[in-house]
């Protein structure tokens, strides 16, 4: 019982934050497969599994690939297998990391036929994977390239795919319970995925990184794919990264803008606003879809989804495709001519008042405040 | 340039979502329909390029009778055909819709009207977010696939005979410029990394690929881009993630899926609704097949709702704001 995660890896080395997140999502997901099994063996806690009779049993301490005892009970613990899938050399496989996250075994994937992302060539070394792993499970993050490869490795094993997962467990009858996100996380689906393996994407926001309670023991892997031609046609090459500025995904403060603003030509006192809290504007869809403002400045399920400390949102009355977007922001406040806009039955704080008389307001007290003028 | 849309029927959702008494969908007594963002930037797509480049757009729908309407509103857009593969208004997966979608592909590609160039998705659908139905009809017509691309530049090769170069070599093998392997294309390609051979050194540089020297063979999924179409042209698709930019180089026919922001969608104009009111839709029954992954019940989360405290009215406000501000933190 392995659950296989693909670990991507950040611009540092590190494991992305999606990522660890799809781990702890692998480590549950795991144990739930490792009760599941022992209750569908009837087994649990006989004799013939000592192994399932330890609270945290340690598995071997060396383990190579050939030891992988395919689909042998005694694989069978209280916590699952997890393993993780890394595209690069094992020499930059954050090995301590996913220890801390509860990974036993990391397969480096490596070929001279793939530098970066081939996402076809991804999919079929994972496809390896399963088999090398017995995987009863392949996890992903819900991004660009974990939707992309595990769809991929779907069309490929002509298996269901479940995407944007928020919590997944296996039953007794082999069956898995899972809660996905419809409409970006603004509806629950509740469902049954009958299918071995299970391929998951868990949804970026729907589970917070959470390290093991002890480090599992790790063993890294260098493992070179079979790939042919056809897996290699597609690739991304990549460019530079884009130069300075606080970008909308990870600003600390976003000062939102909506139809409420009436026109492109609205936005200066926004944009001032942004300045003076150090943080950038970013807008409905309403405002990009009339051209008022580029799509890169557009929060929702559409755009860009934002998490600050602060979220202004002015003159947006809040559809839900905004809403999956702003939602994970600690603070919201809202600034509405309507007292009854959805927005507030989101929003933290509220006033009530036309922005084009607030925010110049705001704009001078915070002005006057850092003794601008 | 033939080209292929596939866009989805969705509840035009406000303020909040409402499911229905039995939790299997989405209530839409109150609301109306409309097609996934992403796919509307589609068709724009798809409108552009036949407008540069020449050609029809087709674009595709599977749903009830009533999808019909997504089909005319993307048709006033400047898709000069529709195609419904009709169901009885149960929701279809993944797997079903994507087999749908690649026999009405093949149907076509058989048919008088030949095979697509290109076949453009929206990245995933607004309500059920599965962003593989795309992926899975590359894989089922063998075709090179990428999702999620925001910047599109499409490139003909030498026109017909650079199809016909690539159909004699067989299988839909088309040769792609690796690293050093020579492709020549028909004016403009060139501009692309990977260039699709055009006439007589086109076949050549197709047989080494069949060789086993040279250019890589494109075939995702063995044989089977044959009865899309022949090499046509080479798309360059880029997106960006995790703050970088990744271009991609496809040798057409292929599969793309495009997120909003690749452009700016048109409003219909007049006798483009005129145009579209009349059109005739090209119906289908596909037959419905279940699949793996069940849907037993829709529900609103819970607990994601606050209610908001008003910190007064108008500009009186802005001291309430201040201190507000100063308690988060985000003063300096």
């Amino acid at each position: 019982m392995t659950v296989l995660c693909l670990v991507e890896l950040d611009p540092d080395g590190g494991s992305a934050d999606a990522s660890l997140r799809a781990l702890t999502f692998s480590r549950e997901l795991a144990a739930s497969e490792a009760q599941a099994g022992s209750a569908a063996d009837g087994t649990a806690g006989s004799p013939a599994q000592p192994l399932a009779d330890s609270p945290s049993p340690a598995p071997p301490a060396t383990r190579t690939m050939s030891h992988r005892p395919a689909g042998n009970p005694h694989d069978v613990t209280s916590t699952g297998y997890v393993a993780a899938g890394v595209f690069a050399p094992e020499t930059a496989v954050p090995a301590a990391a996913l220890s801390a996250y509860g990974v036993t075994d990391a397969y480096a994937v490596e070929s001279e036929q793939m530098t970066g992302y081939v996402p076809l060539a991804w999919a079929r070394a994972l496809a390896e994977l399963v088999t090398l792993s017995s995987a009863t499970a392949v996890v992903a993050a819900a991004t660009d390239h974990g939707n992309e490869v595990l769809a991929h490795l779907a069309a490929m094993l002509g298996l269901p795919m479940a995407a944007n997962c928020a919590s997944a467990a296996r039953t007794a009858d082999g069956t898995y319970r899972i809660v996905r996100h419809r409409w970006a996380g603004s509806l629950l689906e509740d469902a049954v995925l009958d299918a071995s393996p299970a391929l998951l994407t868990v949804a970026v926001d729907a589970v917070a990184a959470a390290p093991a309670t002890e480090p599992a023991p790790i063993v890294v892997h260098d493992f070179r794919p079979v790939l042919s031609d056809g897996d290699l046609a597609v690739r991304a090459t990549e460019s530079a990264e884009r130069a300075g500025g606080v970008s909308l995904a990870t600003a600390r403060v976003v000062v939102g803008g909506g139809r409420g603003v009436g026109g492109p030509d609205g936005f200066g006192a926004l944009e001032e606003l942004a300045g003076l809290l150090g943080g950038v504007l970013g807008v409905s869809r309403v405002v990009t879809s009339q051209g008022w403002r580029p799509h890169e400045q557009q929060v929702g399920q559409t755009g860009t989804r934002i998490s600050p400390e602060l979220y202004l949102a002015c003159g947006i009355s809040g559809a839900i495709q905004h809403m999956a977007g702003c939602m994970s922001a600690r603070h919201i406040v809202a600034v509405n001519t309507d007292p009854d806009a959805p927005i507030l039955a989101h929003a933290d704080y509220a006033v009530i008042g036309d922005l084009n008389q607030v925010i110049p307001a705001l704009v001078t007290a915070l002005r006057a405040r850092a003794g601008l003028s | 340039m033939e080209i292929l849309v596939c866009v989805k029927r969705v509840p035009m959702v406000g303020g909040k979502v409402v499911v229905t008494p039995d939790g299997q969908d989405v209530d839409t007594r109150m609301s109306g329909f409309t097609v996934s963002p992403h796919e509307e930037c589609a068709v724009e797509e798809a409108v552009r390029i036949t407008g540069r480049l020449g050609g029809t757009v087709t674009v595709l729908t599977l749903g009830s009778p009533e999808a019909a309407d997504q089909l005319r509103d993307m048709l006033a857009l400047g898709a000069g055909h529709g195609v419904l593969l009709e169901t009885d208004g149960r929701e279809w997966g993944p797997i079903a819709t994507a087999a749908a979608i690649a026999a009405a592909v093949r149907r076509r590609a058989a048919g008088p009207a030949g095979p697509y160039d290109l076949l453009l998705f929206g990245n995933e659908a607004a309500d059920t977010g599965d962003y593989q139905v795309p992926v899975r009809v590359a894989h089922a017509l063998g075709l090179p696939c990428v999702t999620g691309i925001k910047n599109l530049q499409i490139t003909e090769s030498g026109g017909a005979a650079g199809s016909e170069a690539a159909a004699a070599a067989g299988a839909g093998a088309v040769g792609r410029a690796g690293a050093g392997a020579a492709a020549v294309g028909g004016a403009g390609a060139g501009a692309a990394a990977a260039a699709v051979a055009g006439a007589g050194a086109g076949a050549a540089a197709v047989g080494g690929a069949g060789a086993g020297a040279g250019a890589g063979a494109v075939s995702v999924a063995g044989a089977g881009a044959a009865s899309v179409a022949g090499a046509v042209g080479v798309a360059r698709a880029s997106r960006e993630y995790r703050g970088s930019t990744e271009v991609f180089d496809l040798v057409l026919p292929a599969v793309i899926s495009v997120r909003e922001g690749i452009n700016l969608p048109r409003y219909p104009s007049l006798p483009g609704r005129l145009r579209a009111k009349r059109a005739v839709i090209e119906r289908f029954q596909p037959e419905y097949r279940g699949e793996g992954l069940r849907k037993q019940l829709l529900r609103v989360p819970a607990g994601q709702t606050r209610r908001a405290e008003v910190l007064g009215t108008g500009a009186d406000a802005v001291p309430a704001l201040v201190r507000l501000f100063e308690e988060f933190g985000v003063l300096s």
